[in-house]
C-alpha cells in the first residue's frame, strides 16, 4: 500500500527530532551540561514515532529512563525536556527529575520510571481507574525487554488480565538489559510466549519499520479502547548507541552493531520515501533544518534557565507543606 | 436536662470497618482492594460484609502480587481515585517496598510537584500471637524513616474510626499501621464519632514525673505501667505518638520541659529504631532539659521467636516499661 505523504513526511520528522535531540545531548553531555545518567534512544526511534500515533491527549504514557523519545513525540516541549535535563527550573519535572524522570501533566505523561519493571504495576493501575470509572481511554506503558525478567512484569501482566483493564504493554525488545543479552537472561526468549501465558493477545513487530509499529499499536489500541481488555506488543529493535554514557560496551561486538546499522529506521524510512516519490532532498533538507532550529531553540532556552534557589530544597516533597 | 447520647459498645476491628464503610459511602472514587478482603472478608475480618454491601468493583479480591496491587494502588491513585490498599501484614509489605518507597514516595518530588498520590495502605503490624519471625515484625519504623510518605499508627478506638477518612483527604500517600493485638480491643465510641486529625500526637495520661512515648499496640502496655507505677508514687505522662511522620516533636519536648525525664517504648528493634531518632531529637533540641539519660523499651535483637515465652521476652512488657520507668525515675539502685 501507497503511504500517505504527509504522513511519512511527518513519522520521517518525528524521527528525525528524536535522533538530532539525542545526538545534541550527548554533545552536551560531553560538555558538562548535562549530568548523570542518560540513556539514549538512538536506533529506536522508530518504536515512539510509530507507536505514539495510537493515543490520545486523554490517555496515559507511562515509560522507563530512556524516555526522551516518547517524550518529544508525546509533545512535551523539546525545550522544557532539555531544561529537564540541564536540571534547571523550567524543565518539564522542575529539575528534580533529569534525563530519567520526564513527567508532564499537561500530557499526561507520567515518568521516565527508572526501576526497571516499576512502571508496570501503576499502568494496572492507571488502566483499572478508567475501567472503574467507564472512561473509554488506554493506558500506554512502554518498558523493555529487561523488565520481562522482573517479578513485576509478571504480576501486572496477571493482574492486568484477569480484572480486563484497558492496559497496552509496549515492550522494546532491544535485545540487552544494560550489557546482558536477552538468551543469557531467558530461559525461553520468546517473550509474546509470556505475555500469552496470562491470556493476553500478543504480537511481535519490527521495531525498526515505524509503519510497521504504527499499524500494530493503532489496531491493538483500538481494541484495548473497546474493551477487549488489554495486548502486549514486542518491538524487536537495536540501540546503537551505549546503555549510558559510562558504558564500554564490552558486551557485544563493533561488527554486531555496524550489521544493525543498514537497518537503521531513519534511514531505511527515508529512502522508502524516496523509492515512493513521497521526498526529495530539498525536502528532507527542510525537514531537518526545521528540527535543528526546534532544537537550538530548546538548548537556548535549556541555557537561559535558572537555578532552583536551594531555599526550596524541601518543596514538593508533600503535597502543601515542607519535608 | 439533656442526656449525652449513649456510647456504642465496639471493638478496633469494627471500627475500623465502620471507617472504611463510610469512606466507601461518602465517595464513588473510594475502593478497597488486597487479599482476602472479599470473599474472605479479610484476614482480620475487618473488612467482613463489605463485599456483599459494596460489590467486587469496590471490594476487590487480588492475587498474592503485592508488588503489583501496591502499585495499582499507587496508579490508580495518579489516575482520579482514592485507593485503599490492604495488605495483609507489614511483612507481606516488603514484596512491595519498591512500589511504596520507589514509586509512592517520590513521585510527587521527581514531577516537580506536578502529581499528588491520595493513597491509604492499610496494613497489620507487630508480635504476641506466636506467629514466628516473618509475621510479626514492626517494621513502621523503618517506613517513617521515608521522605514523601506519611505514617499514623491508630492506637484507639477513636482513631481507628477516624484515621482513615483523614488519610483519604491527605493529597499524599499514607500507611496505617493496625497492630494485630489491637483488632479484639473493646470499648466505647460516641455515636457520631468522625475523622480526626493526623497530625498531632496526644497526651494519653497526665503525669509530672516522667514522660512515657509510645504509639501503636505498646499504648495499652504503656497505660497499664503508668497505672503500675502511680501505685509506686511515680507519675508518668504517656504520649501516644500517633503519626510517625511527620513526628509531633513539640508535644513530646513540652511534656519533657515538664517531667525532665523520659522514656520511650517502641516495639521496632532498638538499632536504627524509631526510639533512637526521637531520643536524637531530643538531644538536639532539648538536652538541658534532661535530668537523666533517656531510656528505651525495644523489641530484642532477634527475630522474633514461636514459643510464647520467648516472644513475650523479645518485646516490651508491661513489666520491662515499670522496671524502665523507675530507673529512669531514679527510683531504682
Amino acid at each position: 500500500m501507497k503511504l500517505d505523504r504527509d504522513l511519512g513526511r511527518s513519522l520521517l520528522k518525528e524521527m528525525l527530532r528524536i535522533r538530532r535531540f539525542e545526538e545534541k545531548c550527548a554533545e552536551l553531555y560531553s560538555a558538562g551540561k548535562i549530568r548523570g545518567f542518560l540513556h539514549l534512544y538512538i536506533g529506536e526511534e522508530a518504536v515512539a514515532a510509530g507507536a505514539m500515533r495510537a493515543f490520545g491527549p486523554e490517555d496515559a504514557i507511562l515509560a522507563t529512563y530512556r524516555e526522551h523519545g516518547q517524550a518529544l513525540v508525546r509533545g512535551i516541549p523539546a525545550g522544557a525536556i532539555m531544561a529537564e535535563m540541564y536540571g534547571k527550573v523550567e524543565g518539564c519535572s522542575h529539575g528534580r527529575g533529569g534525563s530519567m524522570h520526564i513527567f508532564d501533566a499537561a500530557t499526561r505523561f507520567y515518568g521516565g520510571n527508572a526501576i526497571v519493571g516499576g512502571g508496570l504495576p501503576l499502568a494496572v493501575g492507571f488502566a483499572l481507574a478508567d475501567r472503574m470509572m467507564r472512561r473509554p481511554r488506554v493506558t500506554a506503558c512502554f518498558f523493555g525487554e529487561g523488565a520481562v525478567a522482573e517479578g513485576e512484569f509478571h504480576e501486572s501482566l496477571n493482574l492486568a488480565s484477569l480484572w480486563k483493564v484497558p492496559a497496552l504493554f509496549l515492550c522494546e525488545n532491544n535485545l540487552y538489559a544494560m550489557g546482558t543479552a536477552l538468551e543469557r537472561s531467558e530461559a525461553d526468549t520468546d517473550l509474546c510466549e509470556k505475555a500469552r501465558s496470562y491470556k493476553m493477545p500478543a504480537r511481535s513487530v519490527d521495531g525498526m519499520d515505524v509503519i510497521a509499529v504504527k499499524d500494530a499499536t493503532a489496531q491493538a489500541a483500538a481494541e484495548v479502547r473497546a474493551g477487549g481488555g488489554p495486548q502486549f506488543l514486542e518491538f524487536r529493535t537495536y540501540r546503537f548507541r551505549a546503555h549510558s554514557m559510562f558504558d564500554a560496551e564490552l558486551y557485544r561486538t563493533k561488527a554486531e552493531v555496524e550489521q544493525w546499522k543498514p537497518r537503521c529506521p531513519i534511514l531505511t524510512f527515508t529512502n522508502r520515501l524516496k523509492a515512493e516519490g513521497l521526498i526529495d532532498e530539498p525536502a528532507l533538507a527542510a525537514i531537518e533544518a526545521e528540527v535543528a532550529d526546534e532544537i537550538a531553540r530548546a538548548v537556548a532556552f535549556a541555557e537561559a534557565g535558572s537555578w532552583e534557589p536551594v531555599e526550596n530544597l524541601a518543596r514538593d516533597v508533600y503535597t502543601g507543606r515542607a519535608a | 436536662m439533656n442526656e449525652a447520647p449513649a456510647r456504642i459498645r465496639t471493638t478496633y476491628r469494627e471500627a475500623l470497618r465502620e471507617a472504611l464503610r463510610e469512606a466507601l459511602t461518602r465517595d464513588e472514587r473510594v475502593f478497597l482492594m488486597g487479599e482476602d478482603v472479599g470473599r474472605y472478608g479479610g484476614s482480620y475480618a475487618v473488612s467482613k460484609g463489605l463485599l456483599a454491601e459494596f460489590g467486587e468493583e469496590r471490594i476487590r479480591d487480588t492475587p498474592l502480587s503485592e508488588s503489583a496491587f501496591v502499585g495499582a494502588g499507587i496508579g490508580a491513585a495518579l489516575n482520579g481515585m482514592l485507593p485503599i490498599v490492604e495488605v495483609m501484614t507489614v511483612n507481606f509489605s516488603l514484596l512491595a517496598l519498591d512500589q511504596i518507597v520507589n514509586n509512592a514516595a517520590t513521585i510527587r518530588h521527581m514531577s516537580g510537584g506536578q502529581f499528588s498520590i491520595p493513597l491509604v495502605i492499610r496494613m497489620a503490624t507487630g508480635a504476641g500471637r506466636q506467629l514466628a519471625a516473618q509475621h510479626s515484625h514492626s517494621f513502621e519504623g523503618w517506613y517513617a524513616h521515608i521522605p514523601g510518605i506519611r505514617i499514623v499508627t491508630p492506637a484507639t478506638l477513636e482513631d481507628a474510626r477516624g484515621m482513615l477518612w483523614t488519610a483519604l483527604l491527605d493529597p499524599d500517600p499514607v500507611i496505617l499501621f493496625e497492630n494485630a493485638l489491637l483488632y479484639n480491643l473493646e470499648g466505647e465510641l460516641a455515636p457520631d464519632a468522625g475523622a480526626v486529625d493526623i497530625d498531632r500526637a496526644a497526651v494519653r495520661r497526665a503525669g509530672e514525673d516522667l514522660t512515657l512515648v509510645t504509639y501503636g499496640g505498646s499504648l495499652g502496655k504503656t497505660l497499664e505501667a503508668a497505672a503500675q507505677l502511680a501505685g509506686q508514687g511515680v507519675s508518668a505522662e504517656v504520649i501516644d505518638l500517633r503519626t510517625l511522620r511527620p513526628l509531633d516533636m513539640p508535644v513530646v519536648l513540652g511534656s519533657l520541659s515538664k517531667t525532665h525525664r523520659m522514656v520511650i517504648v517502641d516495639e521496632g528493634w532498638k538499632s536504627g529504631s524509631l526510639a533512637g531518632e526521637i531520643m536524637a531529637r531530643v538531644m538536639e533540641e532539648a538536652f538541658y532539659d534532661l535530668d537523666a539519660p533517656i531510656a528505651r523499651v525495644c523489641s530484642a535483637e532477634v527475630p522474633i521467636p514461636y514459643p510464647k515465652h520467648l516472644e513475650d521476652a523479645a518485646i516490651p512488657q508491661v513489666a520491662t516499661i515499670v522496671e524502665s520507668a523507675l530507673r529512669t525515675a531514679g527510683r531504682h539502685g
